[in-house]
């Protein structure tokens, strides 16, 4: 992953920390991480959206938080700690949406909890926060956590239009539109993603061919 | 290596504390109106409620908090102060995890007049149809829970019938798809009508002459802010 960017070398830029986990890195797309709630709540778009918010305030904070004590954690308990700290911004979280709206708390029941063990937040606490500054931690999880929501969003987008004939509880189509209640089940979760990964490692695929031509372009324009 | 463990757990247990004790009385408050909207819900012609906890010989009126969950009723009264019903909790297990029901219980039409599932985990889209589908929710719109002659029981019990198969006004249609989490409601209407109804039709002047107290010191009373 991104064990290369190291603290204080003439790495990528700051955009490039956000931008990365919105496309080249996005957490569920290309990483696959964090698979739990991505089938789990993405059955509305609503649902998905607040979701992806919630991981992604988790996200951002965690790294911020990591990256503060990066100093001060030895090395042998990193992992607890980072829990430890993940743990209780979740439990915040958890708190925060009760206070907003027991709606909102009813739809994502156990799922906000479980954000704890989103292996996502644990793997950028790891890779990218325990060894960057705290900008570019906060910038790295506003890029993933984005990355994440929209990702999110994709999924519970296309399977809340089928599955309900409806997009944030607005109804699409005409009363006789017969539901496709599968998509709102656990395995139109994964006809969903499987959809969503084809589509995006058909561009990368398409990315790549035009990379490699263009650089050999240029090859054979030096000489 | 102890100390910087023991050094964030405690910087995050107090963190964890202060956050709780910001939001207590918030959610505390979201859910007391979250139960006021669901009273008002399953009784639609009420225009204020009053809490009343079973005291064993008759109902008093209680304070919120104070009784316990399974004793306790809310009286819907209208604009004149007449008791115009009665709403009354009830749980049970359902599909994935324990439903929470709140059903209104109109005395003068000997009836179930209105439903409102307070907590539930069916399955979306399929389970969850207990809440939405308005064919299902129409059988609650008069179910019929008339004492007996003896007045100590259901002249009927209500049960779950096949979907379309609804012949008696004490019988609910199931749902398509959704054959356990309907028939969870039918259940848990049918043992806590059982228990409720003759209970309640029992000590109906208790509602009546609290209502009039009650309008006089002005005490624990909820009026419905937008029905």
């Amino acid at each position: 992953m991104s064990d290369t960017h190291l603290a204080g070398a003439a790495g990528p830029s700051s955009t490039d920390e956000f931008v990365k986990g919105l496309w080249r890195e996005n957490p569920v797309f290309v990483q696959a991480l964090g698979m739990c709630p991505v089938l789990a709540v993405s059955n509305t778009a609503l649902n998905a959206l607040a979701m992806g918010l919630a991981t992604l305030f988790v996200l951002v904070m965690s790294n911020a938080v990591v990256s503060l004590l990066r100093r001060f954690i030895p090395k042998q308990v990193r992992i607890a700690t980072y829990i430890l700290v993940i743990a209780t911004l979740v439990t915040i979280v958890d708190y925060a949406i009760q206070a907003i709206s027991l709606e909102l708390y009813r739809a994502l029941g156990a799922f906000i909890s479980l954000i704890v063990v989103n292996c996502l937040i644990l793997g950028r606490a790891e890779s990218f926060a325990s060894k960057n500054g705290m900008g570019r931690s906060i910038l790295d999880g506003l890029g993933m956590g984005i990355g994440f929501t929209v990702a999110l969003l994709a999924l519970g987008a296309v399977r809340e239009i089928f599955g309900a004939g409806s997009l944030f509880g607005v109804q699409l189509f005409h009363d006789a539109f017969q539901p496709w209640v599968m998509m709102i089940l656990p395995s139109g979760g994964f006809f969903t993603l499987a959809g969503w990964l084809l589509l995006f490692n058909w561009l990368r695929a398409r990315a790549e061919i035009s990379n490699t031509a263009t650089s050999a372009d240029a090859l054979e324009a030096t000489p | 290596m102890y100390r910087a463990l023991v050094g964030i757990g405690v910087l995050c247990g107090l963190a964890i504390v202060t956050v709780f004790e910001a939001t207590r009385s918030v959610i505390a408050r979201n859910q007391a109106a979250a139960l006021e909207r669901a009273v008002f819900q399953v009784l639609p012609e009420a225009a204020a409620s009053v809490t009343f906890g079973f005291a064993g010989d008759g109902f008093e009126i209680v304070d919120g908090e104070d009784a316990a969950d399974g004793e306790r009723v809310w009286a819907g009264y209208d604009a004149d102060g007449r008791l115009v019903g009665l709403a009354i909790e009830t749980s049970g297990m359902g599909y994935q995890d324990t439903i929470r029901l709140l059903y209104g219980y109109a005395p003068e039409r000997d009836a179930v007049v209105g439903i409102r599932v307070l907590e539930s985990k069916e399955t979306p889209g399929l389970g969850d149809k207990i809440e939405t589908d308005p064919g299902f929710l129409r059988n609650f719109e008069r179910l019929v829970v008339a004492l007996a002659a003896d007045g100590a029981s259901l002249a009927h019990s209500i049960e779950v019938v096949k979907p379309g198969d609804k012949t008696e006004p004490w019988q609910i249609d199931g749902i398509t798809g959704a054959t356990i989490s309907s028939m969870a409601i039918g259940d848990m209407l049918r043992r806590s009508t059982e228990v409720w109804i003759p209970r309640l039709s029992l000590h109906l002047d208790d509602f009546a002459s609290a209502r009039a107290d009650d309008a006089a010191t002005g005490a624990t009373g909820s009026e419905a802010e937008d029905v």
